[in-house]
């Protein structure tokens, strides 16, 4: 590529986001039933994610991710789909809070944050979506355990670009709907 | 149509950028190019001289006051309805220029008036594939309520109404919605000829001209429609003020939209009696600032010639479409239709495989200000068969460097995704 980025757009397409992007893993469906089966969608540009995964024995013993979307919200759902396989749904919860911990427009207490792009710690106001917010939550501010997101640690350049944190996220509420569902009807 | 059938001189460009204050600002280091007129126009400093001299000198309450700025202000606010409405050629513009938030809310408007009043249970109502959601849900949300009919005039395509069926889809209908130009397709619909139509089946028409207004000729009496809404944001103007023109025997017999100080000529503690049109729907202190930003903003367009305008626009499309067809083949897929002289210069595309958002990013990179999403139609994105495109959309202060730079830049998203 010709262009030299400006510091945060290098941050936002990280090589390994490219990777995931361009070489999508755990892509498709699983047969549901007996898998359990979530849609996503993002209203502001219309993507949408389907999310199927099976739980046994209280791990996320499969997974699977198919729909449409933009480099971000692909690379993070491939990258989530890697990341959550076959562990206990414990973990994968206390994953899903601490990635959405770095996500949340208070991302400026993160070790790389200079808020280099329009929003940074402005609030939730900096967020443009016009359908609320509940994807950009203002946790309080607090530390969050980088090393235990290991390579989804990339994806935390996305938090100066706040209209794409809502991309980032798409997949990870998706399952984490799928989780609830999975405990409220465990029979299904 | 009505003041400009002469014709204009090409637009000197160069001399009326430097009237927009906006156009010289940096992005990341490079000259911006505004490409996304189609959502918010820049201003002139005409018009935030004019805003602001106002502001300065005469601002107060208007229709209250009897003290000398007070009277001024009034003076200025209906001297700006008046030229409003002669920018249009509404006919009797003191009392058919309705002033609004927005064509959003002019559009509501109709739907909360006149539908109320006029529409029934099992009645049917006639949209085209194409309105942008300000034209739908008002609809939707009154059909929700009294059991109304939607009938749909779809899209082929080239982005052009399918008007075959089009007699058979009127027939019984009591309106017709429909927008002047498509804000994603940029596709300029015959309204003269459907709007006949439609009165020949007895149906009122409610035209959006948020797109067509500030680009086109505008001339409500040869248009044919009953109401026309548009937004002064998207013609030069400031945000918070749109326009609603009705015909003044429709809008005299409808009852008033909101209720407030200004809609009224008495109230009492068993009732109240309606203001005359068009205050009956301007309840509240109007935008009075906005109002005179507005008459300011049309002073400019018609300074240029609304002719010179579509003329500049229809070379600047063309040299746009060709532009991207040559440098991109068949990686390249502009929505609408084909012809330059068809369309307005609203160029929706998609490239590669490249979502929208990712390009308009990388474009940003670039300082080219693009928009990404479903552009608020999606009923028209699911029959294009995408969830969102990208669109870049021309103004009058455009020109070919614009494009140019917009090129430069795709080609760079294009190279950077691999």
């Amino acid at each position: 590529m010709g262009l030299p980025l400006m510091p945060g757009l290098e941050d936002l397409y990280r090589e390994i986001i490219l990777d995931h992007y361009r070489s999508p893993r755990n892509r498709g469906e699983l047969e549901s039933p007996p898998a359990r089966r979530v849609e996503g969608f993002n209203p502001l540009c219309g993507d949408e994610i389907v999310v199927t995964l099976d739980v046994n024995d209280g791990k996320v013993s499969d997974i699977k991710i198919a729909g449409t979307g933009c480099s971000i919200s692909q690379s993070s759902a491939s990258l989530m789909s890697a990341a959550v396989k076959g562990k206990p749904v414990t973990e994968v919860r206390d994953l899903i809070t601490t990635f959405k911990g770095m996500m949340s427009i208070h991302g400026s207490t993160l070790p790389s944050g200079n808020s280099g792009s329009a929003g940074g710690d402005s609030g939730a106001g900096g967020d443009s979506g016009a359908s609320g917010d509940a994807d950009v939550e203002t946790l309080e501010p607090r530390a969050i355990d980088i090393d235990a997101l290991g390579e989804l640690a990339a994806l935390q350049g996305v938090v100066k670009f706040p209209v794409r944190i809502k991309c980032a996220t798409l997949s990870w509420n998706t399952l984490a709907q799928g989780l609830d569902e999975s405990e409220n009807e465990p029979a299904a | 149509m009505a003041e400009l059938s002469h014709p204009s001189p090409p637009l000197d460009v160069a001399t009326l950028r430097k009237d927009f204050p906006l156009l010289a600002v940096e992005v990341h280091g490079h000259p911006i190019t505004y490409l996304d007129s189609a959502s918010s126009a820049q201003r002139p400093v005409q018009v935030l001289d004019a805003m602001r001299e106002y502001d300065e000198t005469t601002h107060a309450n208007v229709h209250r006051g009897v003290y000398s700025i007070a009277e001024e202000a009034t003076r200025r606010f209906e001297a700006a309805r008046h030229n409003v409405g002669r920018f249009i050629g509404a006919p009797n513009p003191a009392r058919e220029v309705l002033f609004t938030k927005n064509a959003t809310e002019g559009l509501n408007l109709v739907a909360h008036t006149w539908g109320r009043t006029h529409l029934h249970p099992g009645d049917a109502i006639v949209l085209t594939e194409m309105e942008h959601h300000a034209n739908i849900v008002p609809w939707h949300i009154l059909a929700a309520e009294r059991g109304l009919t939607i009938r749909w005039i779809p899209v082929d395509d080239q982005g052009e109404l399918v008007l075959g069926n089009l007699e058979q889809l009127l027939e019984g209908a009591k309106l017709l919605g429909i927008t002047c130009m498509s804000n994603v397709l940029g596709t300029l619909n015959a309204v003269s000829e459907i709007a006949e139509a439609a009165h020949a089946a007895g149906a009122v028409v409610v035209a959006d001209g948020a797109q067509s207004v500030p680009h086109l000729p505008t001339d409500v009496a040869g248009l044919g429609v009953d109401f026309l809404a548009f937004s002064a944001h998207k013609m030069l103007g400031p945000t918070g003020i749109g326009v609603l023109w009705g015909r003044d025997e429709l809008l005299s017999d409808l009852p008033p939209f909101l209720g407030g100080g200004e809609m009224i000529l008495d109230v009492r503690k068993d009732g109240f009696t309606p203001n005359d049109i068009p205050w009956r729907f301007e309840a509240g202190t109007p935008p009075i600032t906005e109002a005179i930003g507005l008459g300011a903003a049309v002073d400019y367009l018609r300074g240029v010639g609304m002719e010179a305008v579509r003329a500049h626009e229809i070379a600047l499309t063309t040299y746009a479409m060709d532009t991207l067809t040559d440098r991109f083949g068949r990686d390249i897929r502009i929505y609408g239709p084909p012809d330059p002289s068809a369309r307005g210069g609203v160029l929706s595309f998609a490239y590669r495989d490249l979502h929208p958002h990712d390009i308009s990013q990388i474009l940003d990179e670039y300082g080219v200000c693009v928009r990404a999403g479903h552009h608020c139609a999606k009923p028209l994105m699911r029959q294009l068969g995408v969830n969102a495109t990208a669109r870049a959309s021309l103004g009058l202060y455009n020109d070919q460097s614009d494009v140019d730079r917009f090129a430069d830049a795709l080609a760079e998203a294009g190279a950077f995704f691999g």
